[in-house]
């Protein structure tokens, strides 16, 4: 069983920037050609200051964590065994190419179902700009499908 | 594609559907490169199997992002206050999404909507189930 103690665990924040190069790939990924997502002109013209990332962009910065898998290495738990469960963004402001965001990682919440052979664990991201403004709540759930310390 | 307008939008009223090409193991190496996300379950048919499955399959939030494309398409992405879903099926490589969505709910005073939006794979299974709120305040 994972422990439970680790709920309320806070990582120490990190910061990177958001790149055009990542967007474009990123877009390029997800089937994204909106001009706003490659083109500075084309984004200021719709009244944004610079590229602006995908709604689904925060998950890319959610990455550059310098410890991408701080979460499930705190747990001890193997990536083969995870499943994504749920997924939420709250936008609180535009975030656009050049932007140097930070992320706050706590784990809000572990617990099973079906007598713990699904273990979940749940994540709240915070994500501020340079400014020190929010600009995107991140929660997210994964389910452990063999939660270690369980037989295999 | 035209606009959600919060004067003549109905609840029930049903967006355009986004039907995407089967998912590719391309677009989730490039996925993996765009997102960060290099978990090798999603390209490494050989590590996928030795986690009990049967082939590679797509990240979840790379339909979510196809649920966003869905939203963006419709609407201003600075009208966008949410986007949220649940994972409920796995989608496999060469799986071929659709995208739909419904107006759930039109709040007149808030001056916001709801969008209830789905993935569905080609056997009409859903694979994620999701929502959006819009304000237009």
């Amino acid at each position: 069983m994972i422990d439970t103690r680790h709920i309320g665990h806070k990582f120490t924040p990190f910061e990177s920037i958001v790149e055009a190069g990542r967007v474009r790939l990123f877009c390029q990924a997800i089937g994204e050609t909106a001009a706003i997502h490659f083109d500075a002109r084309a984004a200021r013209t719709a009244g944004y200051p610079n590229i602006l990332a995908p709604l689904t962009f925060p998950a890319a910065i959610a990455m550059d964590n310098p410890s991408p898998r701080c979460v499930i290495d705190l747990l001890g738990i193997d990536i083969a065994w995870i499943l994504h469960s749920e997924e939420r963004y709250d936008y609180l402001g535009p975030i656009c190419v050049g932007d140097r965001i930070t992320t706050g990682i706590e784990i809000i919440n572990i617990y099973a179902k079906k007598n713990g052979a699904l273990q979940f664990v749940v994540t709240a991201l915070e994500m501020h700009n340079a400014l020190g403004q929010p600009v995107c709540k991140v929660r997210r759930s994964f389910a452990v499908r063999r939660p270690s310390g369980l037989a295999a | 594609m035209s606009q959600l307008s919060f004067e003549s939008v109905r609840e029930g009223d049903q967006l355009p559907e986004l039907k995407l090409p089967p998912i590719t193991r391309l677009q989730l190496a490039l996925y993996c490169g765009g997102s960060g996300d290099h978990n090798p379950i999603h390209v490494d048919t050989d590590f996928a199997r030795r986690a009990g499955m049967k082939d590679v399959f797509a990240h979840g939030m790379l339909s979510m992002a196809f649920m966003g494309r869905l939203v963006t398409s419709v609407t201003p992405q600075s009208r966008v206050k949410s986007l949220s879903v649940r994972f409920v099926a796995i989608t496999w490589v060469a799986d071929e999404i659709t995208v739909t969505g419904r107006v759930a709910n039109v709040d007149r005073k808030e001056r916001t909507l709801t969008l209830e939006l789905a993935c569905v794979n080609q056997k009409g299974e859903t694979t994620l189930a999701g929502q959006a709120v819009l304000s237009f305040s």
